[in-house]
Protein backbone atom coordinates (compact mmCIF):
# COMPACT_ATOMS: atom_id res chain seq x y z
CA UNK A 1 0.00 0.00 0.00
CA UNK A 2 1.63 3.59 -0.52
CA UNK A 3 1.44 5.80 2.22
CA UNK A 4 1.47 9.48 1.05
CA UNK A 5 2.99 12.32 3.05
CA UNK A 6 2.57 15.59 2.69
CA UNK A 7 4.21 19.05 4.40
CA UNK A 8 1.92 21.77 4.73
CA UNK A 9 3.23 24.79 4.70
CA UNK A 10 1.72 28.15 5.97
CA UNK A 11 2.46 31.41 6.93
CA UNK A 12 1.06 32.25 10.72
CA UNK A 13 -2.48 31.13 11.91
CA UNK A 14 -4.76 32.68 9.35
CA UNK A 15 -8.36 31.91 8.11
CA UNK A 16 -6.30 30.73 4.60
CA UNK A 17 -4.23 28.70 6.42
CA UNK A 18 -6.45 26.70 8.11
CA UNK A 19 -8.75 26.25 4.94
CA UNK A 20 -5.72 24.90 3.32
CA UNK A 21 -5.15 22.24 6.32
CA UNK A 22 -8.85 21.15 6.47
CA UNK A 23 -8.74 21.50 2.63
CA UNK A 24 -5.89 18.97 2.35
CA UNK A 25 -7.20 17.04 5.47
CA UNK A 26 -10.66 16.32 4.01
CA UNK A 27 -8.69 15.18 0.50
CA UNK A 28 -6.55 12.59 2.55
CA UNK A 29 -9.02 11.47 4.31
CA UNK A 30 -11.49 10.60 1.25
CA UNK A 31 -9.12 9.42 -0.95
CA UNK A 32 -6.56 7.80 0.68
CA UNK A 33 -7.76 5.20 2.33
CA UNK A 34 -4.54 3.58 3.07
CA UNK A 35 -3.00 6.33 5.35
CA UNK A 36 -1.26 9.44 5.15
CA UNK A 37 0.85 11.78 6.64
CA UNK A 38 0.71 15.46 7.15
CA UNK A 39 3.22 17.99 8.66
CA UNK A 40 2.14 21.23 8.87
CA UNK A 41 5.08 23.64 9.12
CA UNK A 42 4.23 27.44 9.92
CA UNK A 43 6.95 29.65 7.79
CA UNK A 44 6.42 32.39 10.15
CA UNK A 45 7.62 29.85 13.15
CA UNK A 46 9.94 28.00 11.07
CA UNK A 47 11.41 30.20 8.48
CA UNK A 48 14.24 28.44 8.26
CA UNK A 49 12.26 25.16 6.95
CA UNK A 50 10.45 27.60 4.84
CA UNK A 51 14.07 28.30 3.47
CA UNK A 52 15.18 24.86 3.01
CA UNK A 53 12.15 23.84 1.24
CA UNK A 54 12.92 26.94 -1.14
CA UNK A 55 9.10 28.06 -0.45
CA UNK A 56 7.72 31.20 -2.00
CA UNK A 57 4.12 31.29 -1.54
CA UNK A 58 1.89 30.24 1.02
CA UNK A 59 -0.05 27.89 1.37
CA UNK A 60 2.19 25.57 -0.31
CA UNK A 61 1.49 21.80 -0.09
CA UNK A 62 4.76 19.32 -0.88
CA UNK A 63 4.00 16.26 -1.58
CA UNK A 64 6.53 13.99 -0.24
CA UNK A 65 5.99 10.69 -1.09
CA UNK A 66 5.52 9.11 -3.32
CA UNK A 67 8.19 10.20 -5.61
CA UNK A 68 8.32 12.18 -7.47
CA UNK A 69 7.66 15.36 -5.08
CA UNK A 70 4.57 17.53 -6.21
CA UNK A 71 3.77 21.00 -5.13
CA UNK A 72 0.50 22.91 -5.17
CA UNK A 73 -0.17 26.51 -3.69
CA UNK A 74 -3.26 27.61 -2.99
CA UNK A 75 -5.93 27.20 -0.36
CA UNK A 76 -6.81 24.03 -2.24
CA UNK A 77 -10.18 25.32 -2.29
CA UNK A 78 -10.95 23.11 -5.77
CA UNK A 79 -11.14 19.88 -4.23
CA UNK A 80 -11.38 18.33 -7.81
CA UNK A 81 -8.69 19.95 -9.23
CA UNK A 82 -6.55 19.76 -5.77
CA UNK A 83 -6.30 16.01 -5.94
CA UNK A 84 -5.46 15.95 -9.71
CA UNK A 85 -2.88 18.25 -8.51
CA UNK A 86 -1.30 16.40 -6.12
CA UNK A 87 -1.93 13.09 -7.64
CA UNK A 88 -4.18 11.53 -5.13
CA UNK A 89 -6.08 8.26 -6.80
CA UNK A 90 -9.61 9.23 -8.28
CA UNK A 91 -12.69 9.00 -6.82
CA UNK A 92 -13.62 5.90 -9.05
CA UNK A 93 -10.74 3.74 -7.84
CA UNK A 94 -11.47 4.03 -4.40
CA UNK A 95 -14.03 0.86 -2.34
CA UNK A 96 -17.35 1.73 -3.52
CA UNK A 97 -18.00 2.80 0.24
CA UNK A 98 -16.05 5.67 -0.12
CA UNK A 99 -17.00 7.29 -3.18
CA UNK B 1 24.22 67.48 -0.31
CA UNK B 2 20.83 69.78 -0.06
CA UNK B 3 18.54 68.95 2.76
CA UNK B 4 15.43 70.69 1.41
CA UNK B 5 12.97 68.10 2.71
CA UNK B 6 12.36 66.46 5.75
CA UNK B 7 12.95 62.68 4.07
CA UNK B 8 16.13 60.85 5.51
CA UNK B 9 18.47 59.30 2.70
CA UNK B 10 20.74 55.98 2.77
CA UNK B 11 23.79 57.21 0.50
CA UNK B 12 24.23 54.17 -1.83
CA UNK B 13 27.78 54.33 -2.27
CA UNK B 14 27.30 53.92 -5.77
CA UNK B 15 29.68 56.21 -8.26
CA UNK B 16 28.06 59.86 -9.00
CA UNK B 17 24.12 58.54 -8.45
CA UNK B 18 23.91 59.85 -4.59
CA UNK B 19 24.76 63.48 -5.88
CA UNK B 20 21.69 62.86 -8.59
CA UNK B 21 19.49 61.57 -5.84
CA UNK B 22 20.20 64.60 -3.56
CA UNK B 23 21.94 62.30 -1.01
CA UNK B 24 20.40 59.14 -1.91
CA UNK B 25 17.84 56.57 -1.80
CA UNK B 26 15.20 57.76 0.53
CA UNK B 27 15.37 55.82 4.29
CA UNK B 28 13.01 53.23 5.06
CA UNK B 29 11.44 52.93 1.78
CA UNK B 30 11.33 50.69 -1.06
CA UNK B 31 12.55 52.05 -4.60
CA UNK B 32 11.56 50.47 -8.23
CA UNK B 33 14.35 50.20 -10.21
CA UNK B 34 13.21 49.35 -13.76
CA UNK B 35 14.95 48.09 -16.58
CA UNK B 36 15.13 46.15 -19.92
CA UNK B 37 17.16 43.42 -20.12
CA UNK B 38 21.02 44.55 -19.72
CA UNK B 39 20.10 47.60 -18.98
CA UNK B 40 22.54 46.86 -15.58
CA UNK B 41 19.38 46.70 -12.67
CA UNK B 42 20.89 43.51 -11.23
CA UNK B 43 24.50 45.45 -11.37
CA UNK B 44 22.79 47.95 -9.20
CA UNK B 45 20.80 45.81 -7.17
CA UNK B 46 24.51 44.41 -6.28
CA UNK B 47 26.02 47.47 -5.70
CA UNK B 48 23.53 48.82 -3.32
CA UNK B 49 24.31 46.24 -1.16
CA UNK B 50 27.92 45.59 -1.86
CA UNK B 51 28.72 49.49 -1.02
CA UNK B 52 26.61 49.23 1.68
CA UNK B 53 28.89 46.86 3.39
CA UNK B 54 32.24 47.84 1.91
CA UNK B 55 31.79 51.94 2.41
CA UNK B 56 29.17 52.00 5.30
CA UNK B 57 29.44 48.55 7.02
CA UNK B 58 25.64 47.88 6.79
CA UNK B 59 24.69 44.13 6.17
CA UNK B 60 22.26 43.53 3.67
CA UNK B 61 19.77 40.65 2.09
CA UNK B 62 19.56 39.82 -1.72
CA UNK B 63 16.49 38.30 -2.84
CA UNK B 64 16.90 36.76 -6.10
CA UNK B 65 14.27 35.51 -8.26
CA UNK B 66 15.98 35.09 -11.50
CA UNK B 67 19.66 34.17 -10.87
CA UNK B 68 20.59 31.88 -8.85
CA UNK B 69 22.86 32.81 -5.99
CA UNK B 70 25.46 31.31 -7.48
CA UNK B 71 25.69 33.33 -10.69
CA UNK B 72 25.25 36.40 -8.24
CA UNK B 73 28.48 35.41 -6.53
CA UNK B 74 30.43 34.87 -9.80
CA UNK B 75 29.60 37.74 -11.92
CA UNK B 76 30.57 39.98 -9.08
CA UNK B 77 33.47 38.88 -8.03
CA UNK B 78 35.12 41.06 -11.08
CA UNK B 79 34.11 43.81 -9.40
CA UNK B 80 36.09 42.54 -6.44
CA UNK B 81 32.98 41.96 -4.46
CA UNK B 82 33.82 39.13 -2.53
CA UNK B 83 29.83 37.72 -1.00
CA UNK B 84 31.18 34.58 -0.09
CA UNK B 85 33.45 36.24 2.25
CA UNK B 86 30.56 38.45 3.04
CA UNK B 87 28.18 35.62 3.81
CA UNK B 88 30.71 33.42 6.02
CA UNK B 89 30.88 37.08 8.27
CA UNK B 90 27.41 37.42 8.31
CA UNK B 91 27.27 40.63 6.51
CA UNK B 92 25.10 39.07 3.12
CA UNK B 93 22.76 36.82 3.01
CA UNK B 94 20.13 35.39 -0.05
CA UNK B 95 16.78 34.88 0.10
CA UNK B 96 17.34 32.30 -3.56
CA UNK B 97 13.54 32.03 -4.93
CA UNK B 98 15.11 31.10 -8.57
CA UNK B 99 15.94 26.96 -7.93
CA UNK B 100 12.11 26.90 -7.37
CA UNK B 101 11.09 28.91 -10.32
CA UNK B 102 12.10 25.61 -12.28
CA UNK B 103 9.85 23.31 -10.89
CA UNK B 104 6.15 21.95 -11.80
CA UNK B 105 3.71 23.99 -9.27
CA UNK B 106 -0.07 24.22 -9.62
CA UNK B 107 -2.24 26.56 -8.34
CA UNK B 108 -5.39 26.03 -6.80
CA UNK B 109 -7.33 28.35 -4.90
CA UNK B 110 -5.96 31.48 -2.78
CA UNK B 111 -2.73 32.03 -2.01
CA UNK B 112 -0.54 34.51 -0.79
CA UNK B 113 3.83 35.42 -0.52
CA UNK B 114 3.63 34.87 3.34
CA UNK B 115 6.46 32.61 3.81
CA UNK B 116 9.02 34.76 1.18
CA UNK B 117 8.30 37.38 3.72
CA UNK B 118 8.79 34.85 6.50
CA UNK B 119 11.72 34.49 4.58
CA UNK B 120 13.27 37.76 4.14
CA UNK B 121 11.97 38.76 7.72
CA UNK B 122 14.40 36.06 8.93
CA UNK B 123 17.14 36.75 6.61
CA UNK B 124 17.08 40.00 8.25
CA UNK B 125 17.02 39.96 11.62
CA UNK B 126 19.68 37.01 11.55
CA UNK B 127 21.89 39.07 9.96
CA UNK B 128 21.03 43.22 11.36
CA UNK B 129 20.81 44.05 7.47
CA UNK B 130 19.78 47.86 6.96
CA UNK B 131 19.76 47.43 2.95
CA UNK B 132 17.39 44.44 1.07
CA UNK B 133 17.46 44.03 -2.95
CA UNK B 134 15.15 42.22 -4.47
CA UNK B 135 15.70 41.21 -8.16
CA UNK B 136 13.72 40.99 -10.58
CA UNK B 137 9.74 41.29 -10.13
CA UNK B 138 9.52 40.29 -13.43
CA UNK B 139 9.60 36.57 -13.07
CA UNK B 140 6.97 36.31 -10.41
CA UNK B 141 4.56 37.88 -12.80
CA UNK B 142 5.61 34.91 -15.13
CA UNK B 143 4.98 32.17 -12.45
CA UNK B 144 1.52 33.94 -11.08
CA UNK B 145 -0.95 34.31 -13.74
CA UNK B 146 -3.03 36.79 -11.45
CA UNK B 147 -2.23 40.22 -11.89
CA UNK B 148 -4.50 41.04 -9.35
CA UNK B 149 -2.88 39.16 -6.63
CA UNK B 150 0.50 40.27 -7.74
CA UNK B 151 0.02 43.99 -7.05
CA UNK B 152 -1.98 42.86 -4.04
CA UNK B 153 1.27 41.27 -2.83
CA UNK B 154 3.19 43.68 -4.20
CA UNK B 155 2.01 46.23 -2.06
CA UNK B 156 1.96 43.69 0.73
CA UNK B 157 6.35 42.65 0.05
CA UNK B 158 6.90 46.98 -0.15
CA UNK B 159 4.95 47.68 3.01
CA UNK B 160 6.46 44.67 5.05
CA UNK B 161 10.30 45.55 3.92
CA UNK B 162 9.22 49.14 5.79
CA UNK B 163 8.34 47.48 8.37
CA UNK B 164 11.20 45.88 8.71
CA UNK B 165 13.12 49.53 9.10
CA UNK B 166 15.14 48.71 6.03
CA UNK B 167 16.05 50.85 2.80
CA UNK B 168 15.02 48.41 -0.23
CA UNK B 169 15.81 48.23 -3.99
CA UNK B 170 13.72 46.39 -6.29
CA UNK B 171 14.21 45.74 -9.54
CA UNK B 172 11.07 45.34 -12.29
CA UNK B 173 11.36 44.71 -15.99
CA UNK B 174 10.27 47.03 -19.07
CA UNK B 175 9.60 45.14 -22.20
CA UNK B 176 11.20 47.95 -24.20
CA UNK B 177 12.50 51.95 -24.04
CA UNK B 178 9.98 55.01 -23.82
CA UNK B 179 7.00 52.73 -23.65
CA UNK B 180 5.71 52.42 -20.34
CA UNK B 181 7.24 52.26 -16.90
CA UNK B 182 7.09 47.97 -16.18
CA UNK B 183 5.68 45.44 -18.60
CA UNK B 184 3.09 44.69 -16.13
CA UNK B 185 1.97 48.39 -15.98
CA UNK B 186 1.39 47.94 -11.79
CA UNK B 187 4.20 47.65 -10.11
CA UNK B 188 5.24 51.59 -10.49
CA UNK B 189 1.72 52.40 -8.57
CA UNK B 190 2.49 49.98 -5.99
CA UNK B 191 6.30 52.03 -5.19
CA UNK B 192 6.60 55.56 -4.33
CA UNK B 193 10.07 55.90 -5.42
CA UNK B 194 10.91 54.96 -9.33
CA UNK B 195 13.86 54.89 -11.14
CA UNK B 196 14.55 53.77 -14.89
CA UNK B 197 17.90 52.51 -16.13
CA UNK B 198 18.08 52.84 -19.85
CA UNK B 199 20.17 51.02 -22.53
CA UNK B 200 20.06 52.92 -25.67
CA UNK B 201 21.48 53.58 -28.98
CA UNK B 202 22.46 57.08 -29.69
CA UNK B 203 24.10 58.38 -32.20
CA UNK B 204 25.13 54.85 -33.29
CA UNK B 205 26.18 54.49 -29.87
CA UNK B 206 25.32 52.40 -27.01
CA UNK B 207 23.95 55.03 -24.32
CA UNK B 208 22.95 54.26 -20.85
CA UNK B 209 21.10 56.43 -19.02
CA UNK B 210 19.37 56.76 -15.23
CA UNK B 211 16.87 58.95 -14.75
CA UNK B 212 14.82 59.19 -11.24
CA UNK B 213 10.93 59.48 -12.30
CA UNK B 214 9.77 59.58 -8.69
CA UNK B 215 10.79 60.20 -4.87
CA UNK B 216 7.63 60.64 -2.78
CA UNK B 217 7.86 63.73 -0.53
CA UNK B 218 11.33 63.79 -1.33
CA UNK B 219 13.30 66.03 -4.26
CA UNK B 220 16.48 64.65 -6.23
CA UNK B 221 17.53 65.81 -10.01
CA UNK B 222 15.39 65.46 -12.94
CA UNK B 223 16.55 63.88 -16.39
CA UNK B 224 18.20 61.59 -17.53
CA UNK B 225 21.87 60.86 -16.64
CA UNK B 226 24.56 59.06 -18.86
CA UNK B 227 26.42 56.20 -16.49
CA UNK B 228 28.65 53.81 -17.70
CA UNK B 229 29.54 50.09 -16.33
CA UNK B 230 32.88 50.17 -15.55
CA UNK B 231 34.50 46.44 -15.12
CA UNK B 232 36.69 48.08 -12.29
CA UNK B 233 34.45 50.48 -10.40
CA UNK B 234 31.04 49.10 -11.29
CA UNK B 235 28.30 52.01 -11.98
CA UNK B 236 29.76 55.50 -12.48
CA UNK B 237 27.04 57.91 -13.30
CA UNK B 238 30.03 60.02 -14.81
CA UNK B 239 29.41 63.76 -15.17
CA UNK B 240 27.97 64.56 -11.96
CA UNK B 241 30.26 62.13 -10.18
CA UNK B 242 32.64 64.64 -9.91
CA UNK B 243 31.15 67.96 -9.74
CA UNK B 244 32.80 69.78 -6.60
CA UNK B 245 33.32 73.54 -5.55
CA UNK B 246 36.65 74.82 -6.26
CA UNK B 247 37.58 75.53 -2.75
CA UNK B 248 41.04 76.94 -2.70
CA UNK B 249 42.87 78.48 -5.79
CA UNK B 250 46.78 78.65 -6.28
CA UNK B 251 48.28 81.57 -6.72
CA UNK B 252 51.26 79.88 -7.75
CA UNK B 253 53.03 80.22 -11.55
CA UNK B 254 54.44 77.67 -14.30
CA UNK B 255 55.97 78.17 -17.29
CA UNK B 256 53.83 77.35 -20.26
CA UNK B 257 57.64 76.47 -22.11
CA UNK B 258 57.61 79.38 -23.92
CA UNK B 259 58.96 82.65 -21.67
CA UNK B 260 57.53 85.56 -24.21
CA UNK B 261 53.68 83.53 -23.95
CA UNK B 262 54.17 83.63 -19.97
CA UNK B 263 54.98 87.23 -20.37
CA UNK B 264 51.47 87.51 -22.05
CA UNK B 265 49.98 85.72 -19.57
CA UNK B 266 50.92 87.85 -16.95
CA UNK B 267 53.43 85.57 -15.61
CA UNK B 268 53.22 82.16 -16.62
CA UNK B 269 49.98 79.69 -15.85
CA UNK B 270 48.43 79.27 -12.58
CA UNK B 271 49.35 76.25 -11.11
CA UNK B 272 45.67 74.90 -11.12
CA UNK B 273 45.00 76.11 -14.13
CA UNK B 274 43.06 75.21 -17.60
CA UNK B 275 43.96 76.88 -20.68
CA UNK B 276 42.79 76.05 -23.48
CA UNK B 277 44.76 76.42 -27.19
CA UNK B 278 42.32 77.02 -30.48
CA UNK B 279 43.44 77.65 -33.40
CA UNK B 280 43.66 76.51 -37.38
CA UNK B 281 45.48 73.32 -38.26
CA UNK B 282 49.03 73.97 -38.39
CA UNK B 283 49.01 77.25 -36.69
CA UNK B 284 51.16 75.87 -33.58
CA UNK B 285 48.93 74.08 -31.37
CA UNK B 286 50.34 71.08 -30.68
CA UNK B 287 53.74 72.97 -30.42
CA UNK B 288 52.46 74.55 -27.65
CA UNK B 289 51.42 71.54 -25.94
CA UNK B 290 54.75 69.32 -26.53
CA UNK B 291 56.47 73.07 -25.10
CA UNK B 292 54.51 73.06 -22.05
CA UNK B 293 54.97 68.92 -22.02
CA UNK B 294 58.76 69.58 -22.16
CA UNK B 295 58.76 72.21 -19.76
CA UNK B 296 56.97 70.47 -17.00
CA UNK B 297 59.79 67.56 -17.40
CA UNK B 298 62.57 69.87 -17.46
CA UNK B 299 61.61 71.61 -14.29
CA UNK B 300 61.05 67.80 -12.70
CA UNK B 301 57.39 67.64 -12.85
CA UNK B 302 55.43 64.31 -14.30
CA UNK B 303 52.95 65.14 -17.47
CA UNK B 304 50.58 62.96 -19.22
CA UNK B 305 50.38 63.77 -22.76
CA UNK B 306 46.83 62.50 -24.10
CA UNK B 307 46.98 62.68 -27.59
CA UNK B 308 44.13 62.05 -30.14
CA UNK B 309 44.20 60.75 -33.56
CA UNK B 310 48.16 61.12 -33.51
CA UNK B 311 49.58 58.12 -32.93
CA UNK B 312 52.51 58.17 -30.33
CA UNK B 313 55.32 57.50 -33.28
CA UNK B 314 53.58 60.27 -34.95
CA UNK B 315 53.95 62.65 -31.99
CA UNK B 316 57.49 61.66 -31.03
CA UNK B 317 58.55 62.40 -34.86
CA UNK B 318 56.38 65.75 -34.85
CA UNK B 319 58.43 67.11 -31.63
CA UNK B 320 61.81 65.63 -33.28
CA UNK B 321 61.79 67.93 -35.76
CA UNK B 322 61.07 70.80 -33.13
CA UNK B 323 64.07 69.87 -30.98
CA UNK B 324 61.98 68.18 -28.63
CA UNK B 325 63.34 64.63 -27.42
CA UNK B 326 59.93 62.75 -26.03
CA UNK B 327 61.68 59.38 -26.42
CA UNK B 328 64.18 60.58 -23.48
CA UNK B 329 62.04 62.55 -21.35
CA UNK B 330 59.81 58.72 -21.34
CA UNK B 331 62.73 57.57 -20.42
CA UNK B 332 63.28 59.40 -17.73
CA UNK B 333 59.97 58.70 -16.18
CA UNK B 334 58.39 61.63 -16.13
CA UNK B 335 56.11 61.60 -19.37
CA UNK B 336 53.68 59.53 -20.24
CA UNK B 337 52.36 59.56 -23.72
CA UNK B 338 49.00 57.87 -24.29
CA UNK B 339 47.13 58.22 -27.94
CA UNK B 340 44.06 56.70 -29.20
CA UNK B 341 41.54 57.52 -31.60
CA UNK B 342 37.66 58.52 -30.04
CA UNK B 343 35.96 56.50 -31.75
CA UNK B 344 37.50 53.67 -29.91
CA UNK B 345 35.67 54.20 -26.98
CA UNK B 346 32.84 55.74 -25.68
CA UNK B 347 33.31 59.14 -24.13
CA UNK B 348 32.31 57.90 -20.45
CA UNK B 349 35.06 54.90 -21.14
CA UNK B 350 36.96 58.24 -22.14
CA UNK B 351 36.73 59.57 -19.25
CA UNK B 352 37.21 56.72 -17.13
CA UNK B 353 40.90 56.40 -18.87
CA UNK B 354 42.10 59.45 -18.42
CA UNK B 355 40.90 59.58 -14.56
CA UNK B 356 42.35 56.87 -14.07
CA UNK B 357 45.72 57.77 -15.49
CA UNK B 358 45.60 60.78 -13.67
CA UNK B 359 45.13 58.89 -10.55
CA UNK B 360 48.04 56.19 -11.23
CA UNK B 361 50.63 58.29 -12.97
CA UNK B 362 49.86 61.85 -10.61
CA UNK B 363 50.76 64.18 -12.81
CA UNK B 364 51.63 67.76 -12.63
CA UNK B 365 50.44 68.60 -16.12
CA UNK B 366 48.03 67.14 -18.78
CA UNK B 367 47.54 67.81 -22.08
CA UNK B 368 44.49 66.87 -24.41
CA UNK B 369 45.66 67.57 -28.03
CA UNK B 370 42.40 67.92 -29.25
CA UNK B 371 39.79 67.66 -27.03
CA UNK B 372 37.62 68.54 -29.93
CA UNK B 373 38.34 65.34 -31.10
CA UNK B 374 35.99 64.04 -28.81
CA UNK B 375 33.09 66.04 -30.72
CA UNK B 376 32.76 63.02 -33.36
CA UNK B 377 31.48 60.69 -30.46
CA UNK B 378 29.43 62.85 -27.70
CA UNK B 379 26.36 65.49 -28.19
CA UNK B 380 27.39 69.09 -27.34
CA UNK B 381 25.51 68.64 -24.21
CA UNK B 382 27.80 65.24 -23.11
CA UNK B 383 31.31 66.62 -24.22
CA UNK B 384 30.36 70.29 -22.11
CA UNK B 385 29.84 67.92 -18.79
CA UNK B 386 32.82 65.64 -19.58
CA UNK B 387 34.82 68.78 -19.80
CA UNK B 388 33.33 69.74 -16.32
CA UNK B 389 33.50 66.83 -14.55
CA UNK B 390 37.47 66.70 -15.95
CA UNK B 391 37.98 70.08 -15.21
CA UNK B 392 36.65 69.60 -11.75
CA UNK B 393 38.99 66.62 -10.93
CA UNK B 394 41.93 68.19 -12.32
CA UNK B 395 41.82 71.47 -10.19
CA UNK B 396 41.05 69.67 -7.29
CA UNK B 397 44.61 67.94 -7.83
CA UNK B 398 46.54 71.08 -9.04
CA UNK B 399 47.15 69.57 -12.46
CA UNK B 400 48.43 72.78 -14.92
CA UNK B 401 46.01 71.59 -18.30
CA UNK B 402 46.51 72.07 -21.64
CA UNK B 403 43.13 71.72 -23.87
CA UNK B 404 43.82 72.36 -27.91
CA UNK B 405 40.56 72.83 -29.51
CA UNK B 406 40.93 71.94 -33.27
CA UNK B 407 39.20 74.33 -36.35
CA UNK B 408 35.83 74.28 -36.60
CA UNK B 409 35.42 72.83 -32.65
CA UNK B 410 32.88 73.47 -30.09
CA UNK B 411 35.29 74.82 -28.08
CA UNK B 412 37.07 77.28 -30.31
CA UNK B 413 36.36 80.33 -29.53
CA UNK B 414 33.10 80.90 -31.89
CA UNK B 415 31.25 80.89 -29.09
CA UNK B 416 32.73 82.33 -25.71
CA UNK B 417 29.98 81.60 -23.57
CA UNK B 418 30.11 78.26 -23.38
CA UNK B 419 33.93 78.10 -22.35
CA UNK B 420 34.32 81.13 -20.45
CA UNK B 421 33.22 79.23 -17.47
CA UNK B 422 35.49 76.24 -18.31
CA UNK B 423 38.93 77.90 -18.85
CA UNK B 424 41.33 80.28 -16.96
CA UNK B 425 43.57 81.56 -19.98
CA UNK B 426 41.91 81.42 -23.45
CA UNK B 427 45.51 81.72 -25.66
CA UNK B 428 44.10 81.36 -29.63
CA UNK B 429 45.83 81.45 -32.70
CA UNK B 430 45.59 82.28 -36.72
CA UNK B 431 46.31 82.89 -39.79
CA UNK B 432 46.99 86.68 -40.65
CA UNK B 433 47.63 87.93 -44.54
CA UNK B 434 50.37 90.58 -43.90
CA UNK B 435 51.36 92.23 -47.68
CA UNK B 436 52.54 89.06 -49.77
CA UNK B 437 52.57 86.38 -46.98
CA UNK B 438 50.54 84.21 -44.96
CA UNK B 439 51.39 84.94 -41.20
CA UNK B 440 50.73 83.00 -37.79
CA UNK B 441 49.45 85.42 -34.80
CA UNK B 442 49.03 84.59 -31.31
CA UNK B 443 46.57 85.89 -28.76
CA UNK B 444 45.83 85.32 -25.19
CA UNK B 445 42.08 86.39 -25.00
CA UNK B 446 41.57 85.67 -21.34
CA UNK B 447 43.52 85.33 -18.33
CA UNK B 448 41.76 85.12 -15.31
CA UNK B 449 43.02 86.22 -12.15
CA UNK B 450 45.66 88.53 -14.29
CA UNK B 451 46.45 91.42 -16.33
CA UNK B 452 47.63 89.88 -19.95
CA UNK B 453 48.77 91.12 -23.26
CA UNK B 454 45.97 92.17 -25.20
CA UNK B 455 47.88 92.68 -28.44
CA UNK B 456 47.83 90.10 -31.45
CA UNK B 457 51.31 88.92 -31.91
CA UNK B 458 53.21 87.71 -34.23
CA UNK B 459 54.08 83.69 -33.92
CA UNK B 460 57.26 81.98 -36.40
CA UNK B 461 58.29 78.34 -35.74
CA UNK B 462 61.26 76.70 -36.34
CA UNK B 463 63.75 73.94 -35.81
CA UNK B 464 63.73 75.28 -32.52
CA UNK B 465 60.40 75.64 -31.44
CA UNK B 466 57.92 78.72 -31.48
CA UNK B 467 58.86 82.47 -31.54
CA UNK B 468 56.26 85.37 -30.12
CA UNK B 469 57.28 88.57 -32.06
CA UNK B 470 55.95 92.35 -31.92
CA UNK B 471 52.44 93.31 -31.71
CA UNK B 472 51.32 93.03 -35.51
CA UNK B 473 50.57 96.87 -36.29
CA UNK B 474 50.41 96.08 -40.08
CA UNK B 475 48.15 93.02 -40.19
CA UNK B 476 44.74 93.18 -38.03
CA UNK B 477 43.76 89.65 -37.49
CA UNK B 478 41.14 90.99 -39.79
CA UNK B 479 44.01 91.53 -42.33
CA UNK B 480 42.62 94.87 -42.56
CA UNK B 481 45.73 97.67 -43.03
Amino acid sequence: MTVYSFRLYVAGKTERSQTAEVNLRFLCDSRLPGGYEVEIVDASERPDLAEDGRILATPTVVRLAPLPQRRVIGDLSDHGRAAVALGLPAADELPPDRR
Amino acid sequence: MTGGDAIKRVPTGINGFDQIALGGLPACRSTLVSGTTGSGKTLFAVEFLARGITTFDEPGVFVTFEETSADIRRNSASLGFTIDRWEGAGKWAFVDVSASLGEEESAVGAYDFGALLSRVGHAVRRTGARRVAVDSLGSIFLRFADVGIVRHELARIAGALEELGVTSVVTAERPEEYDGVTRYGVEEFVFDNVMILRNVLRRQRRSRTIEIVKFRGAQHRTGEWVFTIDGREGIVVVPIAFLASRETASSARVSSGNAELDRMCGGGFFRDGIVLVSGPSGAGKTLTGLAFTAAGVAAGERCLHWSFDETREQLVRNAGGWNLDLAAMEASGLLRIVSGYPEAASLEDHFLEIRRAVEEFAPARLVVDPLSALERVASPKALLDFVLALTAILRRREITTLYVSAPGGRFTPVDPPVIAGLVDISIMFRYTERDDEIRRAIAVLQSRGSAHDHRIRDVTIDGTGMHIGEGMRNGTPDGAK
